[in-house]
């Protein structure tokens, strides 16, 4: 249908609804669609074969054993009466036609799309050492059975690859499952992407505490099997080689748009662009009346935050944002919401848990304001031109509803408490965030430039380099004795990585 | 039965381990940690569970939060 059936358009209950991505947004915005009185056709589009379900425990519950990753498919809120196309997945947006095309074919209609097609784990660059038995991304369902499958088959040493939530996580429950493990991160602490360098120190010390072999400045050049194919080395450039059985390449995540390539809308690999409606934005920066948008794919102006476009990974911003764009599917001129919902994430890790509010990367310093690492228990605010602009705590989850409070309220930064815990003097730091890039994870949550058409940096020479995660920072190390014992071909691989040529 | 915490919401009061401590635990100090499925026998203690906590953060499946004599339609492929 088109425009010329102004009756199915924006505000209608009927009507044909698409939601491409069956996840906890797709699932979150089907509920609300009914919920407001959508009567219309609902059809939910996923490319895994499974009903939505929660990806927080895959890499905490599901691998120390608690649970099976079969056991956390989630609770619906009300009957949605949708028609479910699992394991099928989008194509191509013919927004002219106004049909979602799948990988096998069909065509399906649609009146109203909704586009939460989410992330995926970025994968090791060499997809040949990816192939390796014993090297596993962390994702999907499937993904975790496969790797608890392999953590519990009891391997001498784990390699985690990136130092960033997942992989600190999973770092985590290799020690609890009593398994040796190494983590190697590119910048100079774990979590340096998502929290800063400051804060990066306080989990640095934490994996060391717990026993984990943390190798900072440090990435991992090669992946080497033997005759079956099974992994059995690293090579560190750090000049280390390591015998290890299970690597878990924890990268970061790809935003899954190639499917909208070519359909005219304000997509690229940084997410769709769509207003604080939820509405995408066409190539011309025009914004649409049915294409809507949420959860970690969507690119959106928060209002906190200089009307930068955020893009958030995190779980309540799926929900928050699958209920606002699914209201406003249904909505009027009069009755549209902004999503305003500030970021919001937590982690358990070493058994402290971690919570962020705001988005700690759009800061440049830090502050302690309560506790102290000594007592496991701390907060820590960021700011930004003297405005206070996120926070973390750990092991302190009540503390954060009055950073929250002053964050909404752009209060001046350092905050004034007045908590009992409070140290008795301020020493704001920089927060250290590492240049775009340069940490080998995510940040979870960042501002990624303004401007629905503004186009994508082309990225090339040096900066081109520093997207692989083989190449390390700064100097290429030093070839130590070990890392010259290992032959020609192989010395070749190091110098071509070092000098950052990519490999296909 | 389903059920699903908002740990973005949930601020560890421990309500819900305190009555029913097979579903819901903590994990160091503040981590909270739960069984997505629990058990059909359960399910009163669930519901207790979801009705205590402060923050209202657990969600029951829908399903489970009807009287028992409601027969439940299939799950799973086609329509739901």
């Amino acid at each position: 249908m088109t425009s010329s059936h102004p009756s199915l358009s924006n505000g209608s209950t009927n009507g044909r609804v698409v939601i491409v991505g069956a996840s906890l947004a797709g699932l979150r915005a089907a509920e609300t669609l009914r919920a407001e009185g959508f009567t219309g056709q609902l059809t939910l589009i996923g490319d895994e074969p499974y009903e939505p379900y929660d990806r927080p425990p895959l890499s905490k519950a599901v691998q120390a054993g608690w649970i099976s990753e079969e056991h956390t498919t989630l609770p619906r809120r009300r009957e949605i009466a949708a028609e479910w196309l699992l394991g099928a997945k989008a194509a191509a947006l013919d927004l002219s036609n106004r049909q979602v095309q799948l990988a096998d074919g069909r065509r399906i209609a649609f009146d109203r799309l909704l586009i939460a097609t989410g992330t995926r784990a970025r994968p090791w660059p060499d997809q040949e050492q990816a192939a390796l038995d014993g090297v596993f991304t962390l994702r999907t369902r499937d993904d975790a059975a496969r790797l608890h499958a392999r953590l519990t088959m009891g391997p001498k040493r784990v390699l985690v690859i990136g130092g960033g939530f997942t992989g600190s996580e999973v770092a985590s429950i290799c020690r609890e499952l009593g398994l040796p493990v190494t983590v190697t991160e590119r910048s100079a602490t774990p979590l340096a992407g998502a929290l800063g360098q400051a804060a990066g120190t306080y989990a640095a010390s934490l994996q060391r505490r717990h026993g984990v072999d943390l190798r900072c400045n440090t990435t991992v050049l090669a992946l080497e099997g033997d005759a079956y194919k099974k992994l059995r080395r690293a090579q560190l450039s750090d000049g280390d080689e390591l015998d290890v059985e299970v690597a878990v390449v924890a990268l970061g995540t790809l935003r899954n748009t190639e499917w909208l390539q070519g359909a005219n809308l304000a997509a690229d690999t940084r997410g769709v662009v769509c207003d604080a409606a939820c509405r995408a934005f066409d190539a011309d920066g025009v914004v649409t009346d049915d294409i809507f948008v949420a959860g970690d794919v969507a690119r959106w102006p928060h209002p906190l935050y200089d009307g930068g476009l955020l893009v958030v990974e995190h779980w309540s911003n799926a929900v928050t944002q699958a209920e606002t764009a699914a209201h406003n599917m249904l909505a009027s001129a009069a009755t549209r919401r902004a999503h305003k919902h500030l970021p919001s994430f937590w982690s358990n890790q070493f058994g402290v848990n971690i919570r962020a509010i705001g988005v700690p990367t759009f800061a440049d310093t830090i502050v302690l304001t309560q506790g102290s690492p000594e007592e496991r228990r701390l907060v820590a605010a960021y700011g930004r031109e003297d405005r206070i602009v996120a926070a973390v705590a750990a092991n302190a989850p009540r503390s954060l509803s009055v950073y929250q409070a002053l964050i909404e309220a752009r209060a001046s930064f350092p905050p004034e408490l007045h908590a009992s815990d409070e140290p008795a003097e301020l020493h704001p730091l920089p927060a250290g965030f590492p240049k775009h890039g340069h940490a080998t994870h995510d940040p979870g949550a960042a501002s990624t430039g303004a401007g629905p058409s503004t186009p994508e940096q082309r990225v090339e020479g040096e900066a081109l380099k520093l997207l692989d995660p083989r190449v390390p920072l700064g100097a290429p190390p030093l070839m130590t004795q070990h890392a010259n014992e290992i032959g020609m071909g192989k010395r070749s691989l190091l110098q071509e990585v070092h000098t950052g040529e990519m490999r296909s | 039965m389903r059920i699903v915490v908002d740990l973005t919401r949930c601020q560890s009061y421990g309500q819900c381990v305190f009555l029913a401590s097979t579903v819901f635990r903590f994990h160091g100090e503040e981590a909270l940690e739960y069984d997505y499925t629990p058990d059909d026998q359960l399910r009163e203690q669930v519901r207790w569970a979801a009705a205590a906590c402060p923050v209202h953060a657990i969600t029951l499946d829908y399903l489970d939060e009807q009287p028992e004599t409601v027969s439940q339609p299939e799950r799973g492929g086609g329509k739901v």
